[in-house]
């Protein structure tokens, strides 16, 4: 593969780029990250990555534009022709998704809170190294 | 009514869940039989589906009337007609019996906590009769979400645990989705009847291979297939006992069957197994996880966690016997999911009743438990039996078909590992017996024979709890001597093969 | 040919004893609950009793119970074998009852209720294995028998009771699930049938290296039999209580052992392919090194459970080489022989227990001049005796002769030489018990000669059965004619 094929492989499906490396960066958050906020930034990062793809994936070139039909069948006698219209369902779809997305961030901001109170601390190093004192506290 | 069972299923405890929420203000009491009245309903309407299916054969149902594949279809053979039966009557025989402890653990929270089960249990009973890729999406992050709370508000470290359970459930769930996405790209369809119409004629297609991928590794993380388990013991050990006592037994049971749904209903058998080939690497990493699931089983010190780590191994079973290929396997995979439920619920009640009387389920908390509560500890040594696969308990059963499919399929390695397994289990349970039943010893030699009467006395755990338990152990039982009814009524019209 | 009863009388007779354990559970007094096990008991002896005369008349009951697996159900059938044992295990069941109320009571000893329950349970088992149609269904019954005694081997719940509770267990489950498991499994794949039937259900096309190595984890595999080297779990089972060894450790758990061996030689191997395959030299070797190894390692026991523990494991040896022999009178030796010893050893187990309950006493060596103290007691140790060893007029000369003849039949007088070389030894670990017992000098017997014997309720049944013995010499109907057409049926064609 020439430099230049290889450039346009890149550019012309430049949204799937896009969402690969936000997910790359969402799992590196994830798993590398020790703050456990930065955690769920992560996580989110790698859910909007997501939805990135799927919003993407419903667009059209050549001037689609979003489906508020002008005109309704029959009106003018212009039929309603698709490729003037970009895909709404991966649009539909993602609104489910993000509502699922805040719900999860919700449920984890709590529990980040449940250990804050309990341990004082958000680094999950710290945290492991006060369990570990106090199971082995538990033992003696 | 009768058509409307799929629906009733999955809206009714979603309705009651509100209701319960908004109940909590009012008044506390109404709680506990709003749920037992929403899951009975569930219960009813799954066996009713279920004896619709084998009368009529599958059932479809189109939610609010819209036809697929634009409308969300729900659809019930004999696959998810079966599994939805055990799961709602697993969910309820648990509420049953897990009220006192409720009770205890849940002091002034009782109405979160209802909801939050009827939610989750909506949203397992979703996922098993959806027809609909995007809509089983949504549904497994209604019963993940509910989970994940339930979970999280255990004491201790139940809320760390809680938390990488949410981190590893949500990579899993998004893997899910962007397989989804990309089965989506490739066939412009969301019904999993209408994708499976349409994928042969596209097929072979390197969009549809990666999409298969993605949605089987994110099932296989929700699934806590070995070595992506790490998430499960800690959230099963650390959560109150009832919370795990309902996750535990259904949530990888669920998701062993959209791994099932997904590889051998939407995406065509021939496919799978020969277009991707790599049932062969996942029997073998079935094989580690049964071996692994019990030497790991043996290291640990506590109850709940030690079981925890039998179900990595369990779920070794069920992934390697569906991927061995043939018949029997998959019989064998199907029949383990229902009698799995049944035995980890067994064994999980079993551990709640212990934890609501000893407040503790160390392993050195469990001496003299025999004496102290015999009728629990009988039903768990029933429950105990059927994991470890001893004849008449439905264990043995499934073990037979999946034995027999390893042989069938030349799987050796397999069949040993299973063979293990189940010597391992045997180990593992009477190691509990050997230290509830004997210790503490007696003082001095023969002290037995004054040892007329039980010391300390029998301080059983509730009759409701009680009653409970006792169904499930003698379901084991029951479903082990129909298990041949089971297979040639159900499960053999539900083999995608 | 053979005339089938459908009937649900084997059921019946299984469930009898299952029945009765909520029964147990609610007395409220122990003299019900004794009451109750009484009546199981007895219900329960009259009906195998009942469904003698059909299988006299050449015919066999069967029930299905459960379709289990596709081409496997959970079926009883009661043939003449099985009825053989069902009738010898239920009978002594009875008597057992009555010692267990002597010996229990007088020792105090605790959870007694568990202990009768649990008691019950095993004998469902054992007339479970006795009349199983086939081989899961045997299996199943198996298994059951092997967790339904470990409470009572484990009676006492001390540590020595916890480990000899965990060699019990790892020696029977673990060869259970890691020998006959796969190998019934194997058996299935290849025959599509489990069904007990006379010629054998081994594919005629399965290779002889796979045939052997079957065999030996079937034959293993059951090691209730106590077939060497899977023998050690039975002396270490004798920290139960003596009710327990006595009718579970000489009678059904044994027994069941080497009646599921001479089931799958004889209806799973057949007896064609045994000798085809050289299989029966194989048998023959292993229960001949039983027999003598067994014998020789009772001389030295000191604990009188114990020797009879190694002597119950060279005469369980006994009946697989009559199985082994493959002739007429040699197995009919071996399926008497189920009845004699059992009515023999079960009196030897008796007399233990009662001189524990009299005096405390397990050694041998403490019992010197005993008889002075208790000599009914000992005059049944001696009755016991002969009919282990095998000496008229007792029951065990019956089955020895047998025996001898099948060896004579078969032509293998090596085994010929076993049997008459062990009969030695059983008298030598036997008789200085019983001669020591009566005839010692008055300094070196360590008893007043003062008559105390041990409760009446542990007197009546050793001395039954010690009689029993007796009369079985003169007149051991039905069980010869039950194994006589039981081997008629196995060797018809051979």
């Amino acid at each position: 593969m020439t430099m230049d094929a290889f450039t346009t492989f890149v550019i012309s499906k430049y949204n799937y780029w896009a969402v690969v490396v936000l997910i790359m960066i969402g799992l590196y958050a994830m798993i590398a990250k020790q703050n456990l906020v930065k955690k769920i930034i992560g996580m989110n990062i790698f859910q909007t990555a997501i939805i990135l793809f799927y919003v993407s994936s419903g667009a059209k070139s050549g001037g689609a534009t979003i489906p508020i039909i002008l005109n309704a069948h029959g009106e003018d006698g212009i039929p309603v022709r698709a490729m003037d219209y970009i895909n709404p369902l991966p649009h539909v779809l993602m609104l489910t998704a993000i509502v699922v997305s805040v719900a999860t961030l919700g449920v984890a901001l709590s529990l980040v809170l449940k250990i804050y109170n309990q341990y004082g601390t958000l680094e999950e190093d710290e945290i492991r190294l006060k369990i570990q004192k106090e199971a082995y506290k538990s033992l003696h | 009514m009768k058509e409307h069972f799929p629906a009733l299923i999955v809206v009714t405890p979603l309705i009651m869940a509100l209701l319960v929420s908004a109940m909590s203000w009012l008044n506390k009491k109404l709680c506990f039989p709003t749920t037992v009245l929403a899951l009975l309903v569930s219960l009813l309407s799954s066996i009713g589906l279920l004896l619709r299916v084998m009368s009529e054969g599958t059932v479809r149902y189109r939610l609010g009337g819209w036809s697929p594949p634009w409308g969300i279809a729900y659809e019930a053979d004999h696959l998810n007609g079966l599994i939805l039966v055990v799961v709602s009557l697993a969910a309820f025989l648990n509420l049953i019996g897990s009220k006192a402890l409720v009770a205890k653990e849940f002091d002034q929270k009782e109405g979160p906590f209802y909801t939050l089960y009827l939610l989750f249990v909506t949203g397992l009973l979703g996922i098993l009769v959806t027809g609909d890729a995007f809509n089983l999406y949504v549904l497994l992050e209604i019963a993940s979400l509910s989970g994940y709370a339930l979970i999280g508000m255990g004491n201790g470290r139940a809320s760390l645990a809680g938390l990488n359970y949410v981190f590893m459930g949500t990579i899993g769930a998004s893997f899910y989705l962007l397989g989804i996405g990309y089965l989506y790209l490739a066939t412009g369809s969301l019904n999993m009847a209408d994708i499976s119409a349409i994928l042969p004629g596209i097929l072979p297609s390197n969009v549809v291979f990666l999409a298969f991928l993605l949605c089987l590794s994110g099932m296989l993380i929700k699934m806590a297939f070995f070595p992506l388990h790490g998430w499960l013991p800690n959230a099963y050990t650390h959560a109150f006992s009832t919370a795990s006592s309902l996750v535990a037994p259904l949530t990888t049971k669920v998701m062993i069957y959209v791994m099932i749904r997904i590889s051998f209903f939407v995406f065509p058998p021939a496919f799978v197994l020969t277009g991707v080939d790599i049932s062969g690497a996942l029997v073998w990493f079935a094989v580690v996880a049964m071996v692994m699931g019990s030497v790991l089983a043996l290291s640990q010190k506590r109850l709940k966690r030690m079981l925890a780590y039998i179900i990595v191994a369990e779920v070794g079973y069920m992934v390697g016997g569906f991927w061995l290929g043939n018949r029997l396997g998959m019989n064998g995979a199907i029949l383990h999911i229902a009698n799995d439920v049944m035995m980890t619920l067994c064994v999980f009640l079993a551990a709640g009743a212990i934890s609501y009387k000893i407040n503790d389920d160390r392993f050195s908390a469990l001496q003299g438990i025999f004496r102290k509560m015999p009728f629990t500890m009988a039903f768990f040594m029933i429950g105990a039996l059927s994991i470890i696969g001893v004849p008449p308990t439905c264990g043995f059963f499934s073990k037979w078909y999946l034995i027999s499919g390893g042989i069938a399929a030349g799987q050796y390695g397999f069949v040993a590992a299973l063979l293990f397994s189940s010597l391992v289990n045997a180990v593992l349970f009477f190691r509990i017996v050997e230290i509830g039943y004997y210790e503490p010893f007696p003082e001095g030699h023969h002290a037995h024979h004054a040892r007329s009467g039980p010391k300390g006395g029998m301080a059983e755990a509730p009759l409701g709890m009680l009653v409970s338990l006792g169904i499930t152990a003698g379901l084991l039982i029951v479903m082990g001597i129909y298990s041949g009814d089971i297979v040639n009524n159900i499960i053999q019209f539900a083999v995608p093969l | 040919m053979m005339e089938t009863v459908v009937s649900i009388k084997p059921l019946l007779a299984i469930l009898t004893s299952l029945l009765v354990i909520p029964v147990i559970l609610s007395s409220r007094t122990p003299n019900i609950r004794e009451t109750w096990t009484f009546t199981a008991a007895i219900i329960k002896f009259l009906l195998v009793a009942s469904m003698i005369p059909i299988v006299l008349a050449g015919g066999s009951i069967e029930y299905t119970i459960a379709l289990v697996l596709p081409a496997v159900a959970i079926k009883l059938r009661v043939d003449s074998l099985g009825l053989l044992f069902a009738m010898v295990a239920s009978f002594l069941w009875i008597i057992t009852s009555a010692y267990s109320i002597g010996y229990m009571r007088k020792l105090r000893e605790h959870s007694q209720t568990r202990y009768y329950c649990f008691f019950a349970l095993s004998l469902s088992a054992t007339i479970g294995v006795a009349f199983s149609a086939n081989l899961l269904t045997m299996y199943l019954f198996y298994e059951m028998l092997s967790l339904a005694t470990y409470p009572l081997v484990t009676h006492h719940q001390d540590r020595e009771a916890r480990s000899s509770g965990r060699k019990y267990l790892t020696y029977i489950l673990g060869t259970s699930i890691g020998l006959v498991l796969p190998a019934m499994l194997i058996v299935f794949q290849s025959s599509g049938t489990l069904e007990f039937s006379p010629g054998g259900i081994i594919p005629d096309t399965m290779s002889p290296v796979m045939v052997t190595v079957l065999f030996f984890f079937l034959v293993f595999g059951f090691a209730k039999a106590g077939v060497m080297p899977f023998h050690a779990w039975l002396p270490a089972a004798m920290v139960a209580p003596t009710p327990v060894s006595a009718l579970l450790h000489a009678v059904a758990v044994v027994k069941v052992g080497v009646f599921c061996v001479l089931r799958v030689v004889t209806a799973i191997f057949g007896v064609h392919r045994m000798d085809a395959f050289h299989l029966d030299t194989i048998l023959c070797a292993t229960a001949a090194v039983t027999i003598v190894a067994s014998s020789l390692i009772a001389l030295s026991q000191d604990g009188l459970k114990r020797r009879l523990a190694f002597s119950t494991i060279g005469q369980l040896s006994y009946i697989l080489l009559g199985g082994a022999l493959l002739s007429k009178s040699g197995m009919t030796g071996g399926f008497l022989h189920i009845a004699m010893h059992a009515f023999g050893k079960i009196t030897l187990f008796f007399c233990a227990g009662a001189i524990f309950v009299s005096t405390g006493i397990k050694n041998i060596s403490q019992m010197a001049g005993i008889g002075r103290r208790m000599p009914i007691t000992m005059a049944a140790f001696f009755i016991g005796a002969l009919s282990v060893i095998g000496l008229p007029p007792c029951g065990g000369f019956i089955s020895k002769w047998y025996l001898l003849l099948g060896t004579i039949e078969a032509h293998r007088i090596g085994m010929l030489v076993v049997l008459l070389g062990s009969s030695l030894l059983n008298a030598a670990y036997f008789l200085p018990v019983v001669y020591r017992a009566f005839f010692c000098t008055e300094n070196e017997a360590l008893f007043e000669k003062k008559i105390v014997e041990a409760p009446v309720w542990c007197l009546a049944p050793l001395m039954l059965t010690a009689i029993c013995s007796v009369i079985l010499f003169f007149y051991p109907q039905p069980f010869l004619r039950l194994a006589r057409i039981g081997v008629q049926a196995i060797m018809g064609g051979y």
